[in-house]
């Protein structure tokens, strides 16, 4: 696999990013390329600084610098609202459903940026869940609902480069293989994700490459087929 | 005519409609201050003041310019609402990353200083507004006369009442605010600008406020303390009702306005603190009160 996406064009450049919470420092230098269509997962111990990587992407830090290019245009710098309208979408880690919304409002909440994205029947098709729950309250659904909703109301904006902030966390086994059998049709549909994982398990059935963070930094990129040699190495990482 | 507990209809029916004009503005005042609270958390203690403004603006439309009542009911309300966005945009914006309290007394020293300057170009006695020509005049309902100008207040708040509170529960920019609302960050992460709608909210609500003004000028005089008598019962009514719920300031507005003119029908004395019994009863039972939700 990754031999035939060095061809693609790449979509994420991230070099030297440093963010910083008020007085903590957080990133020290991340370095990451994410190409087009690729599914990416972002591995690591709690604090390793995987959540602050996207939330850097997104520009919802304090403070950061270094590069952050997407489609070759820079990140850094720019307002905060314009960094979606790109075609970034982000789901964050606590799901963020709304709970003055109803579910409809809720998959209809995050503006279209882009032409191109999923039309409302196909999402119903990708979560059937969803399907005549439009007016209940977002939070009224049970977890895994809701991780299907925060993910559905992106992939009707058009975005092309999807952030998953650890789909899995807290769901029951079948659900998070549902939620594994949408992220590989979305990676067929041609979707560039960037995951972020504690589930290794659940990771190493989807994606094509792992970064592997520590203390703010990257310390190793783990291309999926040469996992089965890495084990042990990652599992000193991961401290599991 | 039948009497209802000793008291004769005209009475009762006179202080109910009192009542109602009362809660109506209640209701409007109480609303702006909602919508602000809910999406800035900012408690706008120059609520008060800009209602007076919105009032005076009518009055200086009319004075200096001759630009009568339908005039002023369209520019006032525009142009507090473009004074509510110039003093966010260069004062209460530089302050939400601090305590909340510091939002409540920037307005408060605000309130005092634009009550004050009217005070001292205008003086403390009132300047007459007329009631606009189309306006004037009655009908007797039988049971009790009702002019007609106190009829519009109660139509024309209650209208703008439900209009804001459809636009914010059914639309898809309600949507908006309600989610901002709630998790501005994740709401800007979804490419909205939001602190262009927090400047436009407290423009809007601020503009309710100056729409009370206009309303207010035929029935009360305007005066600069016209905002300071009335802003303290507001905060209870909103106290009442829940910080920040839309609905909750309607209802309890217009409610309380009634409550404070049955009161004044049937034990006169207490009813200038009815109102403030039912806060206390209130915090005490329903801490967020009655339309509120726990945080």
């Amino acid at each position: 696999m990754p031999d035939g996406a060095t061809v693609k064009t790449a979509m994420l450049e991230i070099r030297d990013l440093q963010a910083f919470y008020g007085e903590s420092h957080v990133l020290h230098g991340v370095n990451i390329d994410v190409r087009q269509g690729e599914v990416v997962t972002l591995l690591g111990r709690n604090g390793a600084g995987k959540t602050t990587t996207m939330r850097s992407i997104m520009g919802i830090v304090g403070k950061r610098n270094g590069s952050i290019r997407f489609q070759g245009k820079e990140l850094i710098g720019m307002a905060q609202h314009k960094i979606p309208r790109l075609g970034i979408g982000y789901v964050p880690e606590e799901r963020g459903i709304f709970a003055s919304l109803s579910v409809d409002e809720n998959l209809m909440l995050p503006p279209v940026v882009k032409s191109g994205g999923m039309t409302v029947p196909q999402i119903y098709e990708l979560f059937p869940n969803l399907q005549g729950r439009g007016t209940t309250q977002g939070t009224r659904l049970s977890g895994g609902e809701q991780q299907m909703l925060a993910i559905a109301r992106i992939l009707r904006t058009g975005a092309d480069l999807i952030l998953l902030d650890e789909p899995t966390e807290g769901l029951a086994p079948v659900i998070i293989e549902q939620i594994g059998v949408a992220v590989r049709k979305l990676k067929q549909r041609g979707f560039t994700i960037v995951l972020v994982e504690q589930n290794f398990r659940f990771a190493a059935t989807i994606a094509d490459r792992h970064y592997v963070m520590e203390e703010g930094h990257v310390v190793d990129m783990i291309p999926n087929d040469q996992l089965a040699q890495n084990m042990d190495k990652l599992h000193t990482y991961l401290g599991v | 005519m039948f009497d209802l507990l000793g008291v004769p209809p005209q009475v009762l029916f006179g202080q109910l409609l009192l009542g109602l004009i009362n809660g109506s503005f209640y209701a409007l005042l109480s609303l702006g201050l909602a919508v602000i609270f809910g999406m800035l958390n900012v408690i706008n203690f120059a609520h008060g003041a800009l209602y007076m403004i919105g009032a005076f603006v009518a009055w200086l439309l009319l004075t200096k310019l001759g630009l009568g009542y339908w005039w002023a009911l369209g520019l006032s309300p525009l142009i507090v609402g473009l004074l509510g966005v110039a003093l966010e945009k260069t004062m209460l914006s530089r302050l939400y990353k601090l305590d909340h309290l510091y939002g409540l007394l920037l307005t408060f020293g605000l309130a005092l200083i634009m009550e004050g300057a009217f005070r001292h170009f205008y003086g403390v006695s009132g300047q007459p507004y007329p009631i606009p020509d189309a306006l004037k005049g009655g009908q007797n309902l039988g049971f009790m006369f009702l002019p007609n100008y106190r009829g519009w207040v109660v139509v024309a708040s209650l209208i703008v009442c439900f209009g804001t509170w459809f636009a914010i529960e059914r639309t898809r920019l309600g949507a908006y605010l309600r989610a901002a609302t709630e998790n501005p960050v994740l709401v800007q992460a979804f490419g909205i600008n939001v602190p262009v709608m927090i400047t436009a909210t407290y423009g809007f609500g601020v503009a309710l406020a100056g729409l009370a003004g206009v309303l207010a000028a035929p029935i009360y005089q305007v005066s600069p303390l016209m905002g300071t008598n009335l802003i303290i019962v507001v905060f209870a009514v909103v106290v009442i009702g829940g910080m920040g719920s839309i609905l909750g300031a309607i209802v309890t507005g217009l409610g309380l306005g009634l409550l404070e003119g049955l009161t004044k029908v049937f034990y006169p004395e207490a009813s200038n603190i009815v109102v403030f019994v039912v806060m206390a009863i209130v915090l005490l039972i329903k801490p967020a009160g009655l339309f509120g939700r726990e945080r």
